[in-house]
């Protein structure tokens, strides 16, 4: 298997803060890999050095085997869904031009969409399941539908590779689920998705590898040896020291729903 | 008489059509992307730049044109930096280059009675000059708006977006700001300085009480321009009072009209 993203020794700091230190990781082509972590654990950023918006102050980053923002218009392979917070639901959209606005890559600069872009955006509604709701303003949606909406733009380029950002905030548990399992349907055709999320417990059920993240990469590996590692104690706060020592963790391997029951 | 037997009624209602039409459509992109502040702060700094223009003999249009581009851009590239307060910046720019304005107008003499004219507008100043100065800026902001039509969408709906779809936010950002600074210096001669920001808001938020889609929002708001300046215009000439408060007086009134009758229908 090909690796589809690639960081080595990835360091970045901001305002003068280091976010991330020593990343290195990959993920390869049609992993379904969940990247977790605590707040400010650098998880977001995670995903801006993949997209190629933060530049690494130390390190190599390789999408597709180039360096992001050397991608040109291969730049239109890689899907990503923003935290939903970041838009103003009261903008009077309807969902089919959001999901338009996914073709807008692939077209660049002064071309407007065509037929066939109109076409990709209804199959990329009919796949996460709310064609029927093309024509409805963005806001009047739930806030599951609206999650299903940015997918279906993120999937509206047919894109290799999907980036999603905490795609289940505010949305209720029975809906996060269904959108996980529509993310594996999305990955059995083909493409690797990274998904960042605090989500731990429900989403090691549906993903094939975890990344924990506390700016440094604490453990990246299956999710039964990740979830039920002292790496999560170490990523939330409480140090395990032995960590510290060698690139592959030590594994304390417990039973799964007794994680579950301690990550409430 | 009538209204129309007078020239330079006829070019202010052709100019008001223009003003309107442009001030609607840029308005939306205003209202939608919380940028009427920044509206206010362009309109105020080309105030600056007249008077500047009119102490060195230069055609006041130009010193506005100028003052409120440069200040779009400015404003465009500190919105880039999120670690200076643009508000702070704009608020400082804006009351120094409009204090500036009045300072430089009262070294010149005569001028006095035309400070008021470009503060408030004035009916009887569009030149035949200056109308044909509104056909090309009117034609610039319209062109612009069609072929970026697709960019200026995204980047006001989801900027975050169109920068990893590899669009050149920042120049686009620039480039929108830049034609709310064309549309400034558009209505400059007939709304006013201190008046146009509102020209740039009530239109469109008129119109976004009565339909919720973009592209109709747009139109819609350009025919409520329309009809707003031209309304005001000509209330103002059987008035006899300034034509920048009457035109503004009456998009406010037709816009707490709309809002009322939305909220006591069902």
């Amino acid at each position: 298997m090909k690796p589809v993203v690639e960081l080595v020794d990835v360091w970045v700091e901001l305002g003068g803060h280091t976010v991330l230190e020593a990343i290195t990781m990959r993920v390869e082509e049609g992993e379904f890999v969940s990247v977790v972590g605590p707040n400010g654990a650098g998880k977001t950023t995670l995903l801006k050095v993949i997209l190629g918006l933060v530049a690494p102050q130390r390190g190599e980053v390789r999408v597709f085997g180039r360096p992001p923002r050397d991608l040109g218009r291969d730049r239109a392979r890689i899907g990503y869904v923003p935290q939903a917070e970041e838009i103003d639901l009261r903008f009077p959209l309807r969902v089919i031009d959001v999901v338009l606005m996914g073709r807008y890559g692939i077209l660049g600069l002064g071309r407007r969409p065509r037929r066939e872009d109109r076409r990709a955006a209804l199959e990329a509604l009919e796949l996460v399941g709310i064609r029927e709701l093309a024509g409805k303003l963005i806001g009047e949606l739930s806030g599951g539908q609206r999650q299903r909406a940015f997918l279906a733009r993120a999937l509206a380029a047919k894109p290799k590779l999907l980036l999603l950002d905490e795609p289940t905030t505010g949305v209720d548990p029975a809906a996060s689920e269904s959108f996980y399992e529509l993310l594996r349907k999305i990955q059995e055709k083909d493409v690797t998705v990274l998904m960042v999320t605090h989500d731990v417990g429900v989403v090691s059920r549906y993903v094939d590898k975890v990344a924990c993240i506390n700016r440094r990469l604490v453990v990246h590996g299956r999710p039964e040896e990740v979830v039920t590692s002292e790496a999560l104690a170490e990523m939330y706060g409480c140090a395990a020291l032995f960590f510290h020592h060698g690139r592959i963790p030590h594994m304390v391997v417990r039973p799964h729903t007794d994680f579950r029951e301690e990550g409430k | 008489m009538s209204l129309l037997g007078y020239v330079f009624m006829q070019r202010a209602l052709i100019a008001g059509t223009l003003i309107g039409a442009t001030a609607g459509a840029i308005g939306v992109y205003v209202v939608l992307r919380g940028f009427s502040f920044i509206g206010a702060g362009i309109a105020h700094a080309a105030f600056g730049g007249v008077a500047i223009a009119l102490l060195l003999g230069i055609e006041p249009l130009w010193g506005a044109l100028a003052f409120s581009l440069a200040v779009a851009w400015a404003i465009a590239y500190t919105s880039r930096r999120a670690a200076l307060k643009e508000e702070v910046a704009i608020g400082i720019l804006f009351a120094a280059s409009m204090a500036l304005g009045i300072f430089l107008l009262s070294f010149i003499p005569g001028y006095r009675a035309d400070l008021f004219g470009y503060l408030f507008g004035n009916i009887l100043s569009v030149s035949s000059h200056d109308l044909l100065v509104s056909f090309v800026l009117a034609g610039l902001v319209f062109t612009a708006v069609a072929v970026l039509y697709k960019e200026f969408l995204f980047i006001t709906f989801d900027p975050g977006m169109a920068e990893v779809s590899g669009f050149p936010v920042g120049v686009l950002q620039g480039l929108l700001l830049s034609l709310v600074a064309l549309t400034v210096v558009l209505s400059l001669r007939v709304v006013g300085a201190v008046l146009v920001a509102a020209l740039l808001v009530i239109p469109a938020a008129t119109a976004y009480q009565l339909v919720r889609d973009f592209h109709r929002l747009l139109f819609l708001s350009a025919l409520l321009g329309i009809a707003e300046v031209v309304g005001g215009l000509i209330i103002s000439f059987y008035l006899d009072t300034p034509s920048g408060p009457t035109i503004v007086l009456l998009s406010a009134a037709l816009f707490a009209l709309v809002m009322f009758l939305r909220k006591r229908s069902p």
